[in-house]
């Protein structure tokens, strides 16, 4: 499991202690999001991995698990390094 | 309305950078007239021109797009003073910085480029549309309606309590979507819809709020604001959250403005010889009023800076500042009046005011039992761990 996994999967953990998550559980199914933690999660997001989520990435796949936030943020850096 | 409004003298509109700004500009255009505009129900259009001329309506924009890349501890400053001095003027800012935030954070490029310079001039004022007479903080009970079709949507139904509404020019207009609540970007001038004036309000009466209702409102498709899958509950909320945090702010400034009439009438009035200042009483109700002035002011500045730090944390901060800010308004003021005696029941001091106003932020943006409710449910989920 990657550092920045394991990193969201600790901001999840602290918000929900009860909670059982591995990096590839559906927060979704689980009944863990609304639309607060929706907005906690994208700015916890944006500001520990200094990035930019843009609205057309804004999408329920990219924040459904541990594992499709990591690869956003891997998309996002690579956007920013090659720009 | 410019008749309401009669400047003692040709003033300046130097732009407003800060506190310091804010405060020259909310006594000298604002403080002496906002009985006259609470009276009258309504701002006028001078005053509005010199809040564009300060540069106040969204100076948090980037320069790029017509702002001044003002800072959120800052904005909330701007905001107590306005607030210290009319809750109603207060009162537009907010819903007027609802709409310009969510624009710049949610909007694309093209519409940035198309409603931000005009947001950040005030050539167009905005408000936010989302109470419905049967529907308030309870956002499940939305009936407005959008309608998909081929290049863009249909919409159809009602808001009520809408701040502004009487003068915007665009409206946020949060509604049922084919999968989930959307916002959409109406103007005001759009064909099918209708604006009717509130008037004979409690508080904010200067706020010109209106009911507007929807009938077959045809809009393009680049009419919504921000996503409309999962992440369009986050423009609500995010959105939301910049209002609470703006009326958390004004509510501080209630009560600096409860505080500074206090002292003023307190120094002047003698009973019995005495100046109500060596009451003990009265000593009592003002040191009330400094100490929850400056707790109130630390928790504002407290979700100030961590809105500036992208901290998620800044949620919880702004739910709390504006429950304390804003009960501690609506308790300052009761006491104003009564350091008022028979004068903080009439129209000669601004006591009154501050009454009506401040029960009132105890209401909007998330009332007091809900946000009781929130902070209780924050604090359960800590002690379970």
């Amino acid at each position: 499991m990657s550092d920045t996994t394991s990193q969201i999967l600790g901001f999840i953990k602290n918000r929900f202690p009860q909670a059982e998550i591995s990096e590839t559980d559906d927060l979704f199914s689980v009944g863990y999001i609304n639309s607060l933690f929706a907005m906690e999660l994208v700015m916890y997001v944006e500001k520990t991995f200094a990035v930019t989520i843009p609205i057309d990435e804004l999408l329920i796949d990219n924040f459904r698990t541990a594992k499709a936030m990591t690869e956003l943020i891997g998309r996002l850096r690579s956007a920013v390094a090659v720009g | 309305m410019t008749e309401l409004y009669e400047p003692t003298f040709e003033s300046s509109t130097l732009p407003v950078r800060g506190r310091a700004d804010a405060r020259a500009f909310v006594n000298e255009h604002i403080v002496a007239y906002a009985d006259i505009w609470d009276r009258a129900g309504a701002i006028p259009e001078d005053l509005l021109a010199k809040i564009s001329a300060a540069g106040m309506w969204a100076p948090f924009l980037p320069a790029d797009l017509g702002g001044s890349d003002m800072d959120m501890v800052t904005l909330g400053e701007v905001h107590e003073e306005v607030g210290r001095g009319c809750s109603s003027v207060r009162s537009l800012l907010t819903v007027h910085t609802m709409l310009s935030w969510a624009m710049h954070r949610f909007g694309t490029d093209a519409q940035r480029q198309r409603w931000c310079p005009d947001l950040a001039a005030g050539r167009v004022l905005g408000a936010f549309c989302l109470s419905e007479p049967g529907a308030g903080s309870d956002t499940s009970g939305i009936a407005t309606e959008a309608v998909p079709i081929a290049d863009g949507w249909i919409l159809n139904g009602g808001k009520k309590w809408i701040t502004n509404g009487q003068r915007a020019d665009l409206f946020m207009v949060f509604a049922r979507g084919p999968a989930s609540t959307i916002a959409l970007l109406v103007p005001s001038d759009a064909p099918g819809v209708t604006v009717t004036p509130i008037d004979d309000i409690l508080g904010t009466r200067a706020s010109m709020l209106a009911e507007v209702s929807f009938t077959d409102v045809e809009l393009r498709s680049d009419a919504l604001l921000g996503p409309s899958g999962f992440a369009s509950g986050m423009v609500l909320t995010a959105t939301l959250d910049l209002g609470r945090y703006s009326v958390a702010a004004g509510s501080v400034g209630i009560i600096q403005g409860c505080l500074d009439a206090c002292a003023d009438y307190a120094d002047k009035r003698t009973v019995g010889g005495v100046p109500l200042r060596e009451l003990p009483l009265i000593q009592a109700k003002i040191s009330d009023m400094v100490t929850d002035v400056r707790a109130a002011r630390m928790l504002v500045a407290e979700a100030g800076r961590l809105k500036d730090r992208g901290d998620a944390a800044t949620i919880m901060a702004t739910w709390i500042a504006k429950y304390f800010a804003s009960t501690a308004a609506a308790r300052h003021a009761n006491e104003a009046v009564q350091v008022h005696g028979a004068n903080g029941c009439g129209s000669h001091y601004p006591v009154a005011r501050f009454y009506r106003d401040a029960k009132v932020m105890e209401i909007i943006e998330g009332s007091t039992e809900i946000q009781r409710m929130t902070i209780a449910a924050e604090a359960q989920r800590k002690w379970e761990r």
